[in-house]
């Protein structure tokens, strides 16, 4: 029944989305805590595996198409799930990013205390989580909400960015430490949008029409 | 006589177990270009990131000896403070991301909070892209981010960054090995000019560069200087074996 591969594919997705979480919280974990053994953990055993999930989650959505031709609501959440699953793919990749730059910095003298940067990891795994659940249970309004939230992060990337370049004029050996804080900071916004992109696709799922664009205006 | 404005002496240094730098005694020449050339891992960049105090930065490094800017020892210095007097250009060209043109070149005025007239900033702008020849290119487009110019063009902004405080001293780590051969030429020519006002030492694999720009030529091998001169002599007649198997192209 395509019913029964419907469910075992959003179940997949559920369990992608948390190994990415995971994935971030442990590259900012690693970077708080300076622990290198966290950081390749993320890089050496998790980013294999968010590869693996990619590769079977895609599979399974080829096999539904060629074996249900799936129809209308059904196969919108087939192609659905083809883009989320790309999408937390890509924030895997983000994470990993995010992993190199703190072993950069985890041996080197902090450039500031790191506030900002845990806040905005907060902020997209929450988003993540919630673009996620949004799909699954099928609720638009959380799907707008998180939408809405993108500004939270990117203004916090602005404000990290701001910062960062006040120390980098006043001495330029913490610039190599402040672009890869930066780096950092802009992976993060990538996720951010990575979960919107997800949640615009959601209310297209449920409404049937793109509201991308009306959606910026409001 | 030509003056010296950095000395070495009996200077080691290193990472952890590692010994990089072998007791080195060196004078840099004021207002010369001093090429720091020699194998891949024998110690260029850990040498010129002492000089600027950078090296202390990495949790495993250590240093033996001192070094002196103008006969005072540079570890009694504010480091902060030696860092205005000895700029650095790196390898990429780094300009500060999501700032204009126009605000990467005043960046250190806007942010140490310096009140400046709307004539004064077009001014200093106008007068620091022209020193490093990146005003004709850019001067309809000084909104455009510095990260959104070439290659080239963004390492003329950073060096143009590195000599808005003054410095007496530049350090350049390879700084033309990401880009295109044009925008080495125009690296050098600049580096021709600026001479007359600071002192340059430049790490470089080209040996063409060194001999196109470098007055002096500091040949390091296996962390040690086994060869230091006035680059005619260098490239002419050097004394040492290794020096000449490394210009012939033997190792690399
Ligand atoms: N952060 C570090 N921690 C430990 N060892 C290091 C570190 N940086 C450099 N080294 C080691 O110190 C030695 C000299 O490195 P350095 O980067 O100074 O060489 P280099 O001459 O600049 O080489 P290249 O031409 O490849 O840039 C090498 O053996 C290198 O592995
Ligand atoms: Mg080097």
């Amino acid at each position: 029944m395509i019913e029964e591969k419907i469910k075992i594919l959003k179940q997949k997705i559920i369990e992608f989305g948390l190994l990415v979480e995971e994935m971030i919280d442990k590259s900012i974990k690693g970077l708080i805590e300076k622990k290198e053994e966290i950081l390749k953990e993320v890089i050496e055993k998790l980013e294999p595996i968010a590869n693996r999930f990619e590769i079977e989650i895609d599979e399974l959505c080829i096999e539904i198409i060629a074996q249900y031709e799936p129809k209308a609501r059904n196969l919108r959440v087939v192609l659905m799930v083809l883009k989320i699953n790309n999408d937390l793919e890509r924030i895997g990749d983000h994470a990993v990013n995010i992993c190199e730059s703190s072993l950069f910095l985890i041996k080197r003298p902090d450039v500031k205390p790191l506030i900002d940067i845990p806040r905005m990891a907060e902020e997209s795994t929450k988003m993540i989580k919630d673009s996620i659940s949004s799909f699954i249970e099928e609720k638009i309004d959380l799907a707008k909400d998180v939408c809405k939230r993108d500004d939270i992060v990117d203004s916090l990337r602005n404000q990290i960015t701001r910062e960062l370049i006040t120390y980098m004029v006043e001495d330029y050996s913490v610039i190599e430490r402040a672009l890869h804080l930066i780096r950092i900071a802009q992976n993060l916004e990538r996720i951010a949008d990575l979960s919107t992109n997800i949640c615009e696709d959601v209310i297209f799922m449920i409404e049937g029409k793109i509201i991308k664009h009306h959606f910026e205006e409001g | 006589m030509e003056s010296k404005i950095l000395k070495f002496e009996n200077f080691s240094a290193g990472y952890g177990n590692l010994l990089v730098l072998k007791n080195i005694n060196l004078e840099i020449f004021e207002k010369k270009i001093t090429a720091i050339m020699g194998p891949s891992g024998c110690g260029k960049t850990t040498l010129i990131r002492c000089i600027n105090r950078m090296h202390e930065l990495n949790k495993e490094a250590f240093h033996k000896g001192d070094i002196f800017l103008n006969d005072k020892s540079i570890f009694e210095m504010n480091p902060v403070f030696l860092r205005r007097k000895i700029g650095m250009v790196f390898q990429k060209p780094n300009p500060f991301p999501h700032l204009s043109i126009y605000e990467n070149v005043l960046a250190g005025y806007i942010i140490n909070g310096i009140k400046l007239k709307r004539e004064e900033k077009d001014k200093i702008v106008e007068d620091c892209l022209k020193k490093v020849a990146l005003w004709e290119e850019v001067k309809d487009k000084l909104y455009l981010k510095g990260t959104q110019l070439s290659g080239g063009q963004q390492q003329r902004l950073c060096i143009a960054r590195s000599l808005a405080l003054n410095p007496e001293i530049i350090l350049l780590d390879e700084p033309t090995s990401s880009l295109d051969p044009k925008s080495t030429v125009e690296i050098e020519n600049l580096l021709e000019k600026l001479k007359d006002n600071v002192t340059i030492i430049i790490v470089t694999h080209n040996i063409s560069q060194a001999s196109r720009i470098a007055d002096y030529v500091a040949f390091l091998y296996l962390g040690e200087l086994i060869e230091y001169g006035k680059s005619e002599k260098i490239f002419t007649a050097p004394e040492n074996p290794k020096t000449e198997e490394y210009l012939s192209g033997k190792f690399g």
